[in-house]
């Protein structure tokens, strides 16, 4: 586990001490399947992390064991130094938000937003005003008395996620709060969450497979893999210092060449590349290159444009090597590369991961 | 630690509480079927028990006395085969009609389809009484004119499990893809959309097998002899019988039910497998 | 379209005899005779018994669907006992007439088996089981297997996730079922409730296989009248009893429409 920690200074100060949420050592089985394998994470007071990983990676079991709504098998949950794992969920004092849209539909907006509060056995009027204010908080003032069957999926997961807040927990928990909105509603509702979190400070435990989203939304991403977590670190380490090709492979595009490790560089195409881990040991290898470290150059590897394709802000365009092997590249949309063009291309020479070429990465998940 | 069971249905009831009620209630319901065994084990007024009646019976391969059983249990065949025709030929291309190029009529269609679960038998037979007066002038009183009637009464049936099936196939879509690749409605109609439905059609069509040889009370009232009727004559000579072909009966119908509850489980398992596709697409 | 009027046809004309006489005129003679002492107590006699197995029937059923929930649909267990709820509800009929004569008749298993272990003579006062009490008890036992047929979905709808919102919200199991999943399914068992009532107040084969003699409730009143025209020497005695049900089958169903709107306010 190479987590560098680097704290980010927060944009507006929790407005009150954050929680701090330590998972060590936790395991969770299903019927001999190990969903946790010994899992690590600690949340700083205040801070959003998200929980990135291909499906059946173990994120909702690592949010839902927090929650309390799955037992643990083995290792330590603590809330503030305080360890939960015998604390019923009611007791913990979590906001959640649920993937599936899970108002009930019995009640309107409001009575499901002043839920947790009669639980709390807080007094009518106080009660209203507070679902009210958590409400507005996230834009849907005038629909108090909508029911969730009048409210659009967007609506009814705002709904959720002021009627999560609205009781002020320790933590926020949500599970893939956007995955079943459409692309533009998806951006909005992030931003707003974010815009939320940072303001309360509150700590939140984010859970998603779409790594735009995880880039967006947190403090530090943590990028699960088969009950694990692979690596921890902010946004930006993850993108320009990915530990492992799986990393590379899972935040943003890459392209994965065979290459050879010889004293801490790596080879590819004649090519000498510097290692994000210095310490690999020698031997054969797939590197993890960025489309966009590698560019069209007057000469290099000659290669034929197989397609191109116009992103809006950039090009992407896919070559193929001498050898049948294929690349893409990331770069201006004034170049503009015709399908069966010869070109030269060349790497940038920033640093790269790689993993040793065997079993391992055959094994290796997609999403 | 918070009441979960295993598969994190958290509402869900623990395995002693689901094994107490369901055996509870499970051993109170099984007394009735127990005791018809019992009745028909009994040997005699001495006592004891043996399988003499259940030999008997099947000895004499349905003759003598057993003979108008056979006959009704025909007649409730015929009556059962008549009135799925009906549901087939009438019902099922109505359906598609409405659904493909009526929609609006949909509404009108479920609640005339479901009315008949709202008249009691008994209200129809009233009904049908005079009805039947000039169908018996015009078509001769054969065993067989119950089947409009019976028609009728499993229209909920027929239409709600063959409804079922339609809301989870997209005709519309088929449909059009057919018409775009050439063909008109009658292959449409038999070719892309039949074999679709199968399950739903079939299923409906046990309903309406279970529910025409289950029928009593039309066929009693209008003086017609079906499998019902039979029995409840038999029991009056020879209670012990009656209680055997009951039994039977209800095994039969039980088997029916069951194979019409593993027509609708694969059904399930294709579409979770297509949407996995369709996820790894 | 001509099948709907091949089916229309022949169901107007069912409710047509019902509400008119059959020389085809609307006769007060004929409404007139639901106002009489002995057809009042048969329908209050066919009430109470609807009543009665509905609410129990209702309660019973809805206990199994409870235990039911952690099953998988698919599996055994389910699949077993939806069959066997079909065939009870849907097809026993008869049949179960002649069950309880096995098991309660005079020579019933259950009768014969209390009257020798401990003395006990159920039939003390009387032979109970060709009487509306005697129906009680088949009629429960085809009204369990309906409530379980019905009400099952409603209770399959209830999401996991609404137990676990009110979990994380500070909320106790019995806040679960009383605040959540009991108003929730409110309009679906009160539903099923008035659908196993009309189901009770129509159901005639079991009780006519019971009892012969006599016409204790509504149905068998109109077996009655529909066998002997002078029976409390008004004609169409049967025309004006159907009608008598049909009424109250209306009552019951606008009571399920009410409903139904009513839950509307929060269902799509
Ligand atoms: N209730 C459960 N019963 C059995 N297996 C489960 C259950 N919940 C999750 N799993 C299994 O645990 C693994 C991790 O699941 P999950 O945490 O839901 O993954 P993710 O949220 O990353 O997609 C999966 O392989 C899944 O099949
Ligand atoms: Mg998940």
């Amino acid at each position: 586990m190479n987590s560098q920690k680097l704290k980010v200074q927060q944009p507006t100060a929790p407005t009150r001490p954050g929680t701090v949420v330590e998972f060590v050592g936790v395991v969770k089985e299903f019927s001999g399947m190990r969903a946790l394998d010994g899992f690590n994470l600690s949340l700083h007071a205040g801070e959003c992390v998200a929980l990135l990983g291909p499906s059946g990676s173990g994120k909702t079991t690592a949010l839902r064991v927090l929650a309390g709504l799955e037992s643990t098998d083995a290792g330590s949950i603590t809330i503030d130094g305080i360890d939960v794992s015998a604390l019923a969920t009611s007791k913990r004092d979590m906001g959640m938000v649920f993937q599936s849209y899970s108002l009930f539909p019995h009640l309107s907006a409001g009575e499901n937003v002043e839920f947790g509060l009669r639980m709390r056995k807080i007094k009518p009027a106080e009660r209203r005003r507070r679902a009210a204010a958590s409400l507005a908080m996230v834009g849907l003032d005038d629909h108090f008395d909508r029911f969730a069957h009048q409210l659009s999926g967007g609506q009814q997961q705002r709904v959720a996620l002021a009627r999560a807040l609205v009781t002020e927990p320790r933590v926020l928990l949500l599970d893939e709060p956007l995955s079943a909105l459409d692309a533009k509603v998806r951006v909005q509702l992030r931003d707003e969450i974010r815009r939320i979190q940072t303001e309360l400070g509150i700590t939140t435990l984010f859970v998603t497979h779409d790594q735009d989203e995880a880039l967006a939304i947190a403090d530090r991403v943590a990028v699960m893999r088969a009950g694990n977590i692979e690596q921890v670190g902010t946004p930006e380490e993850l993108y320009s210092r990915p530990a492992t090709p799986f990393i590379a492979d899972f935040v943003g595009l890459s392209n994965r060449i065979d290459g050879l490790v010889r004293s801490a560089w790596a080879e590819v195409y004649g090519t000498s590349l510097a290692l994000i881990d210095p310490s690999t040991p020698d031997g054969p290898v797939t590197v993890s290159i960025r489309p966009e470290d590698i560019e069209f150059a007057a000469e290099g590897l000659a290669a034929t444009v197989v397609a191109s394709s116009f992103l809006g802000s950039l090009r992407r365009t896919t070559v193929r090597l001498g050898d049948g092997t294929i690349l893409f590249l990331q770069h201006g949309v004034r170049v503009h590369p015709r399908a069966g063009e010869s070109v030269y291309v060349i790497f940038t020479g920033a640093p790269v991961s790689t993993e040793p070429v065997g079993p391992a990465s055959v094994a290796q998940q997609q999403y | 630690m918070t009441g979960l069971t295993a598969n994190g249905v958290a509402h869900a009831p623990s395995r002693t509480v689901r094994t107490i009620i369901l055996g509870l209630i499970g051993v109170i319901f099984a007394v009735p079927i127990v005791a018809m065994i019992e009745f028909t084990l009994r040997a005699g007024l001495v006592g004891g028990y043996n399988v003499d009646r259940w030999v008997a019976l099947f000895q004499s391969g349905f003759t003598g006395v057993y003979r108008p059983v056979l006959v009704a249990l025909g007649n409730s065949v015929a009556l059962a085969v008549g009135t799925v025709l009906i549901v087939l030929l009438l019902l099922v291309p109505t359906m598609l009609l409405v659904h493909i190029r009526f929609p609006r009529l949909r509404r009108v269609l479920e609640f005339t389809c479901i009315l008949p679960i709202t008249i009691p038998a008994i209200v129809l037979v009233v009904g049908l009484a005079p009805v039947y007066a000039i169908v018996a002038r015009m078509l001769g009183s054969g065993v067989w004119t119950l089947a409009f009637a019976y028609g009728i009464t499993v229209l909920p049936f027929a239409y709600r499990a063959i409804q079922s099936n339609l809301d989870g196939v997209d005709v519309k879509t088929l449909t059009e893809a057919a018409r775009t690749l050439g063909a008109g409605w009658g292959r449409v109609l038999l070719w892309v959309l039949v074999p679709n439905l199968r399950r739903g059609i079939l299923a409906g069509a046990f309903i309406v097998v279970a529910v025409v040889l289950g029928e009593f009370t039309i066929a009693s009232l209008l003086n017609r002899v079906n499998l019902q009727t039979a029995l409840v004559v038999v029991s009056k000579v020879d209670p012990y019988t009656a209680v055997i072909l009951s039994l039977l009966a209800l095994a039969f119908a039980f088997l029916l039910l069951l194979v019409i509850g593993r027509l609708g489980a694969p059904r399930t398992r294709t579409s979770r497998r297509r949407t996995n596709v369709k996820g790894q697409a | 379209m001509y099948v709907l009027l091949f089916l229309a046809v022949p169901t107007l004309i069912a409710i047509g005899t019902g509400f008119f006489d059959n020389t085809g005129a609307f006769t007060l003679v004929t409404v007139a005779a639901l106002g009489d002492p002995v057809v009042l107590t048969t329908f209050f006699n066919s009430f109470w018994l609807s009543a009665l197995t509905a609410v129990v029937g209702a309660v019973v059923g809805a206990a199994v669907c409870y235990a039911l929930l952690g099953a998988r649909p698919d599996g055994p267990l389910r699949t077993t006992i939806d069959s066997l709820s079909g065939v009870l509800a849907q097809f026993g009929g008869v049949m179960l007439a002649f069950a309880f004569v096995a098991t309660i008749g005079i020579q019933g298993m259950v009768t014969l088996y209390l009257r020798d272990t401990f003395g006990l003579d159920i039939f003390e006062n009387g032979v109970w089981l060709y009487s509306t009490t005697g129906l009680i008890l088949p009629y429960i036992y085809f009204q369990v297997p309906l409530m379980i047929i019905t009400f099952m979905p409603a209770l399959q709808a209830l999401k996991p996730q609404w137990a676990e919102a009110n979990a994380t919200l500070g909320g106790s199991t019995a806040s679960y079922w009383f605040r959540i999943a009991f108003p929730v399914l409110a309009p679906s068992f009160i539903g099923s409730l008035l659908l196993l009532f009309a189901n009770a107040f129509s159901s005639y084969a079991t009780a006519a296989a019971l009892v012969s003699q006599g016409s204790q409730i509504v149905p068998l009143q109109i077996r009655a009248a529909l066998t002997s025209e002078t029976l409390l020497g008004r004609e169409n005695l049967a025309g004006a009893l159907a009608l008598g049900m049909i009424v109250v089958m209306a009552v019951v169903m606008l009571g399920y429409s009410a409903l139904q709107s009513r839950a509307a306010r929060w269902q799509q």
